[in-house]
């Protein structure tokens, strides 16, 4: 699926989406014709929530350059309280990965309903291009994992 | 300190309030005292220890213990004392079956601190004032207490027991402490500075599990780095990868649990400055969503299990000052 015409480098985004939400908002931006980077691999979770910090460094290990992780917005969640969850938890999960010099801009959190087509588009074009500009993930990879 | 713990130990066990106490003996060498259960008031007596090197923890040890048949006596200092108050409200022990006596602490010391000034052969130690008098198999050295004192008693947190049946001693104060300024100094350097700080660090790990295996906060039954599917579970340090992502997921597992008392850096035998990566968490947790200290009571909600609707975003993270 990767498109790559061996000039350019093309990261590996993880994009962690909440069923009742942000899935169905990549859906709408699918069937809106609106473009948004092949770079982007979509991971289906019934909940943001769902979302272990364990999920977002096994991405990193398995080759993932940029994880994101989307829900619905504050106040919307399917479940009531799940995404305020997520938000505390990966607050403090991205502030330790940037304590540990992690690249902060690898990490996301962003919440998109499933009326944002667009803003799910326009999130993705512009993270992927965030995580292009800083290069492969170098500092929280396995070297086990890495691809010849 | 020790014979007023002793009289205290056989008082209760004569008196049939507890029929066994936990507590310290002597190891291989005089400076590594570990936690025995003690039965009986000979057992005491022949091997019964507390010292200036006892600083071992043993609330944990409270988990299994607390279930068996009959109180246990624990002593514990202050720092103890929040472990297991948290270990209470997590409902991991069975409070009612533990006679807590606290015990005052003026800071314990480290063995290793002692043999760095190339002192060796430690049988004993004597602490007048300042000034700490160890007894060597080669003779008599002297040096400041303050510098064989232990990392974790330095930068002490609290004096004071938060729970307790009974006190030998008096009580202290919660104190401010200088704990949160390596973490600063950390988040005042640059990003690569702190990766290539933390690689120089994680690297040295050996996967001992030490850490893990002392920490009262990590009491699960079945741990998440026991799990052959893990992808984390070697035992040799074979990609930088794995030290990194233990030491995240296992201080992200205590955040907001972890009462900070020092233990996993205390043990770690490359000594690995652990205590930062929980100490970051605190930090974070009483800047972001109000003061909180792990222990201090048995009722709050701990902050991951809570939420109020303006938290802030995650972004915050992003938008902080230096890169």
């Amino acid at each position: 699926m990767q498109v790559n015409d061996n000039k350019e480098f093309q990261p590996l985004i993880v994009a962690f989406c909440c069923n009742w939400c942000s899935y169905a908002g990549a859906d709408l931006s699918g069937t809106n014709r609106l473009n948004y980077p092949t770079n982007v691999k979509i991971i289906r979770v019934p909940c943001s929530c769902r979302v272990n910090p364990m999920f977002i460094l096994r991405a990193f290990q398995k080759g993932a350059d940029g994880v994101i992780l989307c829900g619905c917005h504050p106040g919307d969640c399917h479940y009531t309280s799940g995404n305020y969850f997520t938000r505390r938890r990966m607050t403090l999960l991205f502030s330790m990965l940037d304590f540990l010099g992690i690249e902060r801009d690898r990490t996301r959190v962003e919440w998109v309903s499933a009326a944002e087509g667009a803003k799910f588009a326009a999130t993705m074009n512009e993270f992927t291009e965030a995580v292009k500009k800083l290069g492969p993930n170098r500092r929280l990879e396995d070297l086990r994992c890495r691809k010849q | 300190m020790q014979e007023a713990i002793i009289s205290k130990a056989k008082q209760l066990l004569a008196d049939g309030t507890v029929n066994r106490v936990i507590g310290w003996k002597k190891g291989e060498f005089a400076y590594d005292i570990t936690p025995a259960i003690f039965e009986s008031a000979e057992e005491i007596d022949a091997e019964f220890v507390y010292d200036d090197f006892t600083s071992a923890n043993v609330s944990k040890y409270l988990v299994k213990e607390s279930k068996k048949e009959g109180k246990i006596l624990a002593f514990l200092k202050p720092c103890d004392t929040y472990s297991l108050n948290q270990l209470t409200k997590e409902h991991r022990v069975n409070r009612d079956n533990i006679y807590v006596v606290g015990i005052p602490s003026d800071g314990k010391l480290d063995a290793e601190k002692i043999k760095a000034k190339g002192i060796t052969g430690i049988i004993g130690v004597e602490r007048n004032g300042d000034t700490l008098k160890i007894n060597t198999i080669y003779g008599e050295e002297t040096m400041p207490v303050s510098e064989a004192m232990s990392n974790k008693c330095l930068s002490c947190k609290s004096k004071k027991h938060v729970t307790y049946d009974e006190l030998i001693g008096e009580d202290g104060e919660v104190i401010e402490s200088d704990r949160f300024d390596m973490v600063e100094k950390l988040e005042n350097m640059t990003s690569q500075e702190r990766y290539d700080f933390w690689k120089n660090e994680l690297s040295k790990c050996i996967r001992c599990n030490a850490c893990r295996n002392v920490c009262p906060a990590c009491t699960c039954e079945n741990c998440v780095f026991d799990n052959p599917d893990s992808g984390i579970q070697n035992k040799a340090a074979s990609d930088s990868f794995e030290e990194n992502m233990f030491h995240i997921i296992r201080a992200f597992h205590v955040a907001g649990r972890c009462t900070d008392c020092g233990e996993c850096s205390r043990v770690c035998p490359q000594n690995i400055p652990l205590h930062l990566l929980n100490r970051k968490f605190i930090k974070d947790i009483n800047s972001l969503y109000g003061e909180y200290q792990a222990g201090e009571d048995t009722t709050s909600r701990a902050p991951l299990n809570d939420y109020t609707q303006d938290d802030c975003e995650a972004s915050i993270v992003h938008e902080r000052g230096v890169e």
